[in-house]
């Protein structure tokens, strides 16, 4: 599958944005340990705004930047959500009322439950309603949504942008299911070569052959394996590196996408 | 699109285990509701339970899958021959040819929430015994079924509440259109917990009585679980007379409310206008709409100006979740295979439990079977989060228009 990326959305611990990280992970600037900061957002109104959790806000953000930075208009765009564990923390305290408080549950923590609620709060803050799908795929998360969006915009759509986030789950639940880091990487995919294309990748899925292609840098390779959506940084330091390259994101039933990178 | 075939099928709903059962009780006209007796739930409501889960483990091999919802896709994989159907396609394509694309909005969280009451009084752990990627972990079932089949192509969950096992359509027919599998096992798999019986309990949704959607007192939905199955591929030739085929689907997004849908069914119009669109029909090719119909007087009002703005008010329309309770995750595939039967059979399900179709509804809901020829079905699934799909299912000679 040949698809090109045309604009790129990041939030993750010491990655502040497409713009501000591209050195650092093309390893042009030397990597600063910092906590996930997640850029304000005020799409939603503000009611809405603090019904939501951390995923939505994740995704409003790098939704945003993405389709920003390909001078395209989110209310077109077909999205793909990908996402191992959606929102832990309010699973978390759904499981805790459910557990001690007389079954009762919150109906905003209900509604939030969904997988697809950052899909719902996207369509409802960009006045979006094109389609929209919401994935998991445990830690190849991010690389079974790579599939859906690249297939989408090979048969359906000329442009779609692909969401993907993880964020930790709280304890009890985190050490049954260790994520410790929110981390969030959005996609804008095109089928065509636009001006503002910044790669084209070629995509494809063989059954695994080579290990999986880590990050140079020792603290940010351990970012990537601490999120399933930061199982993505090969791909965006190939990206930031802006040199034609081949990475390898691994898949299910020991496949690996093999992913060529050739910039713009 | 290009049709794809549905080369085997099967199900597993209230209405019985298998394509068989299921016919039977849909053309008996019988509801499968039954007074909530599920775990320690205190809520006056019916649900559509499947009975039997309790002491029906997994494969063995696959154990560290096991809990209420993979014990349940494994139910349906042992129906109507479909694991057989589906080894003769891996023999035919190769294992890692075809795809597995399956829906559910809870997964196995029942495990989660049963662990919560269990934890460690001192550290507040959970039980050893809990096994997160096994059951509760979102894409846990797609796994286990790769793994029963034998699998080894592309595959994933689609999650997006009660119209994921309908999109997972539109994801198999994209993927086999760009060549990652030649075949796909679409489908969907939700089971009974007590985030969704309490959830929608907390939001006004859940009715005291069996649903009746459609009704003019509609006052809420009843809670039900699902497998459901079907094998797609590319239209083979030559085809039986009465191969089903899917020939369009249909996406969107109502951009209004988390658990509201759109006032006046603007997603779900889009939806369908998609989905004839897709398939290269009109209105007034189809023969029946299989309403997602879940009995709540919001969703009902929403829908029924969707269908009656596309499809008009004379195409005969029911649901059949009066029968089957709503299958939230597995609602789509479910519904697709009901929809698939009245073709193959020639005849319409009444909505059941309803006793007086709501007047300020404008669509032709049928309260009672209806013997007929039945050449395409469009079937609605519309879910928390605004997400909206319709997928048009139809008899090989009459596809594309």
């Amino acid at each position: 599958m040949k698809v090109f990326v045309e604009g790129v959305g990041l939030v993750g611990p010491g990655l502040n944005g497409w713009q501000a990280s591209q050195p650092i992970l093309a390893g042009v600037t030397p990597y600063v340990e910092a906590q996930t900061v997640i850029p304000a957002n005020n799409l939603l109104p503000s009611a809405e705004r603090r019904r939501t959790g951390m995923p939505v806000k994740i995704s409003l953000a790098i939704g945003c930047e993405a389709i920003a930075n390909a001078q395209r208009n989110a209310a077109d765009l077909p999205t793909v959500f990908a996402s191992s564990s959606g929102d832990g923390e309010n699973m978390h305290f759904i499981f805790d009322m459910l557990a001690n408080n007389g079954h009762e549950v919150s109906p905003t923590r209900f509604h939030n439950s969904v997988h697809n609620a950052p899909s719902g709060y996207w369509s409802i803050a960009t006045k979006s309603m094109a389609p929209s799908t919401s994935l998991a795929c445990y830690d190849e998360s991010f690389a079974a949504g790579l599939i859906e969006t690249s297939a989408q915009v090979l048969t359906t759509v000329e442009a779609a942008v692909l969401i993907a986030y993880d964020t930790p789950y709280p304890v009890p639940l985190h050490e049954s299911r260790p994520i410790s880091t929110a981390f969030g990487v959005a996609l804008v995919l095109t089928r065509d070569r636009t001006e503002r294309s910044l790669a084209m990748l070629e995509i494809g899925i063989h059954q695994q052959h080579d290990p999986c292609s880590p990050v140079e840098d020792a603290r940010m390779e351990a970012i990537r394996v601490s999120s399933p959506a930061a199982r993505s940084l090969p791909l965006l330091s190939a990206l930031a590196s802006r040199t034609a390259g081949r990475v390898c994101l691994a898949y299910v039933a020991g496949n690996q996408l093999d992913i060529a990178v050739q910039p713009c | 699109m290009q049709p794809l075939q549905f080369s085997a099928y099967t199900l597993v709903t209230p209405l019985g285990s298998g394509l068989d059962a299921t016919l039977k009780t849909l053309r008996a006209g019988r509801s499968c509701l039954t007074k909530c007796d599920f775990l320690d739930v205190d809520l006056d409501t019916y649900i559509g339970r499947i009975s039997g889960l309790e002491v029906k483990p997994v494969q063995t091999e696959l154990a560290s899958y096991d809990c209420r919802n993979n014990r349940l896709a494994q139910l349906g994989l042992e129906q109507d021959g479909f694991a057989g159907a589906v080894a003769a396609a891996r023999e035919r394509y190769g294992r890692e040819r075809i795809g597995v694309f399956l829906g559910t909005s809870t997964s196995g969280i029942l495990d989660t929430e049963l662990a919560y009451r269990q934890r460690n009084p001192a550290t507040g752990a959970l039980p050893g015994s809990f096994n997160y990627a096994g059951s509760h972990s979102c894409y846990s079932v797609a796994d286990y079924v790769q793994h029963a089949l034998g699998l080894a192509g592309p595959s994933m969950v689609v999650s997006t509440a009660c119209s994921s096992s309908a999109k997972v359509f539109g994801s198999a027919a994209r993927m086999i259109q760009a060549g990652l599998c030649d075949a796909a096992v679409v489908g969907g798999v939700d089971s009974l917990c007590l985030t969704t019986l309490y959830g929608f309990n907390s939001l006004g949704l859940v009715s005291s009585r069996p649903c009746r959607p459609f009704d003019a007192e509609r006052d809420g939905i009843s809670i039900g679980e699902a497998a459901g199955f079907v094998l797609l591929e590319r239209v083979q030739s030559p085809t039986a007379a009465d191969t089903v085929l899917l020939l369009g689907v249909g996406e969107s997004s109502d951009a209004y409310h988390m658990s509201s849908p759109h006032p006046e069914g603007a997603g779900a119009r889009r939806a369908i206008e998609a989905a004839l669109a897709d398939a290269g029909l009109t209105a007034g090719d189809i023969d029946y709409v299989n309403l997602h119909g879940t009995g709540t007087r919001a969703n009902d009002a929403a829908e029924d100006q969707a269908v009656f703005n596309t499809i008009g008010g004379a195409t005969p329309c029911s649901s059949t979740k009066g029968a089957t309770g709503h299958l939230l995750g597995a609602a789509g595939v479910s519904e697709a295979i009901i929809s698939a039967l009245c073709i193959r059979h020639g005849f319409i399900p009444g909505g059941l439990n309803t006793e007086h179709v709501d007047p300020a509804l404008r669509v032709r809901y049928e309260l009672k079977n209806q013997e007929q020829t039945v050449n395409r079905v469009l079937s609605n699934s519309l879910g928390f989060g605004g997400s909206n799909c319709s997928l048009i299912i139809g008899r090989e000679s009459m596809g594309k228009a």
